[in-house]
């Protein structure tokens, strides 16, 4: 039993010793940052004086802060490309699930938007959106569409933006889809077949279901990708696009910190991002909680 | 005569359902090389973009093969912004985080899957607790604790947190690692092997490929990033890839030199695109069980 209980305590000094890097990593770069920022947001913490506690002042004025619900009206609109991309993104991985020619090349192809830089991408995009001579709107031309100059108009600057998201995205959702519907077993849908359902049946009563984990993840990471939306706007419309009709609610923060130091301010904007973020994930390990996680 | 009917209808049907199948994926095929043009395009354009000269880039209609072609922008580049300093800068963070950041990822990894040891669920729910914690809430104290110690304008702030660890692969290889019997390590315990080698001879070897593309795609994480670095960066010399051609397409739009902004950026985009390539059996097929994009 000494023996043991000897072996047993070596093992676990060896443990912690190589779980060291990433706890020590957690308390440094993240809970001590952490507890500076709830702590931050009431006060008014500007870099240079003193920080002086202000109770819910921040918070108060952020709600009457006219900029604040148009960042975050922004950041919700630009949510409208989630669904576009989930239900583009299943058709493709149905239509790559068939097993036709050339598969593995078609997800290559699909595939390289995601791993480009998007900043790249970004400079790009804001070329190809240009009024008189960008490739959106040259393409246009050619079906007799005369298109706006996109990215200085309140009203197309968001569809813009969430065009670019959809396309850099796809491949992703793509390939997670793909996954999940080669997992599906074939047995279902020959038993589907021998019960007299059609392809669309099967697709509504199997696929579907089947694959609904993935789409409540897909969902998920959306949503909390999205809500972090920054680069895009920074590059493509650096000063929030017209009216601040591209403003998103990291940009605000980023703006806010940094360029006017309010640095309390600003992070009672990023703990009310947090806190929303923190809600949807909650949801997420709530109704999908066998899905990743499995503790021994 | 009955049964022949019956076979007959038997034969038949399978003809025309594959027949069928044909078709479709006929259509299928359509559909996703229009989908394939529309994803390639833009990025072809780029390309084109910056081989035209600065006049063609107007022409109406677009041009998609420029008459003469011109190499001369991507010679340019490397005088006109501190494009070279950008590219090493990328692949100093890159490098010694994905490299450093991977050891402790997957010695901790190990410990996690392999060692006993107390509270370890307690401590490994806490650590990955913390991914949820999105990077906007963290920025504003992590900036001032750098600028506190004197690294803002330095590559410190954003080579350092990365050696920690990364916990997105410190789960996925977790993971990996379950499936893995004990009894090897018991084995490797009772030959004397210390903790140690049994991660450098044993564990480490074995999850190699897994390890391969994480690391893969942590790197091009890292090298796209953009908030991070336009934080911390200030000076042009400091900067990296990314913001440097960040900061090409400020100033040269005002020019319309576009061909010179699309040569930069393809040359941000391109060694990522050829690692891609390069491994994207490997990549593609961790993604698809991690969930990780890169």
């Amino acid at each position: 039993m000494k023996a043991t209980s000897k072996l047993y305590r070596t093992e676990q000094r060896y443990a912690y010793l190589f779980i060291a890097a990433p706890v020590l990593g957690f308390l440094i770069f993240a809970m001590v940052p952490l507890i500076y920022s709830m702590y931050g947001a009431f006060t008014n913490w500007n870099g240079l004086g003193q920080m002086e506690f202000i109770g819910f002042e921040n918070f108060i004025n952020l709600f009457k802060d006219e900029y604040f619900y148009k960042s975050m009206y922004n950041t919700f609109f630009m949510m409208l490309g989630i669904p576009i991309g989930i239900v583009l993104a299943l058709l493709l991985a149905l239509a790559l699930n068939r097993g036709i020619f050339g598969t593995n090349t078609f997800r290559v192809l699909y595939y390289i938007p995601v791993i480009s830089s998007i900043a790249a991408v970004s400079i790009l995009w804001q070329w190809a959106y240009n009024g008189d001579y960008g490739l959106v709107n040259q393409f246009l031309d050619l079906i007799g569409i005369e298109g706006p100059n996109w990215l200085q108009n309140t009203d197309t600057v968001k569809p813009a933006l969430i065009l670019m998201a959809v396309w850099k995205g796809l491949g992703y959702t793509m390939l997670l889809y793909l996954a999940a519907l080669q997992s599906v077993p074939k047995t279902f849908y020959e038993a589907a077949k021998l019960d007299g359902a059609n392809a669309f049946q099967a697709f509504w009563h199997i696929t579907l279901p089947m694959v609904k984990p993935v789409t409540f993840f897909i969902i998920v990471t959306n949503i909390i990708g999205g809500a972090q939306i920054f680069t895009e706007i920074n590059v493509m419309t650096p000063t929030g696009g017209p009216e601040y009709s591209s403003a998103s609610v990291v940009f605000y923060i980023w703006q806010k910190a940094f360029g006017n130091f309010q640095l309390g301010y600003a992070s009672a904007m990023a703990l009310v991002l947090g806190l929303f973020i923190f809600i949807i994930t909650l949801i997420q390990f709530k109704m999908n909680e066998k899905s990743s996680f499995e503790l021994d | 005569m009955e049964v022949a009917v019956v076979e007959k209808e038997v034969k038949a049907e399978p003809m025309s359902e594959k027949k069928k199948n044909k078709i479709t994926n006929i259509f299928v095929f359509v559909f996703l090389s229009f989908g394939a043009i529309f994803m390639v395009a833009p990025l072809l354009w780029m390309f084109s973009t910056s081989l035209k000269s600065k006049e063609d880039v107007f022409a109406l209609p677009p041009v998609w093969i420029p008459k003469d072609i011109s190499f001369a922008k991507y010679f340019e580049i490397w005088d006109m912004g501190p494009l070279l300093s950008g590219i090493c800068n990328s692949l100093i963070v890159a490098l010694s985080v994905t490299i450093v950041g991977t050891f402790t990822s997957s010695l901790a990894a190990f410990a996690f899957a392999k060692l006993r040891f107390n509270g370890k669920n307690k401590i490994f729910l806490m650590l990955f607790a913390s991914v949820m914690i999105p990077y906007p809430v963290l920025m504003i104290p992590q900036f001032i604790m750098f600028s506190s110690i004197g690294w803002v304008d330095s590559l410190l702030p954003l080579i350092i947190p990365g050696l920690f660890g990364n916990l997105f692969m410190i789960f996925f290889l977790r993971q990996f690692l379950n499936s893995i019997p004990n009894s090897i390590i018991e084995a490797a315990k009772i030959d004397g092997c210390s903790y140690f080698q049994i991660f450098y001879k044993i564990i480490f070897p074995l999850i190699k490929p897994a390890v391969a593309a994480q690391l893969i795609l942590w790197f091009m994480g890292i090298w796209n990033d953009y908030l991070g670095p336009i934080l911390y960066l200030n000076s042009p010399e400091k900067q990296t890839l990314q913001l440097v051609i960040a900061n090409f397409n400020a100033s040269y739009a005002i020019q319309s030199d576009y061909p010179l902004i699309m040569a930069a950026s393809v040359v941000a985009l391109l060694p990522m695109l050829i690692v891609f390539i390069i491994f994207q059996k490997q990549i593609i097929e961790s993604i698809a069980i991690s969930g990780v994009k890169g």
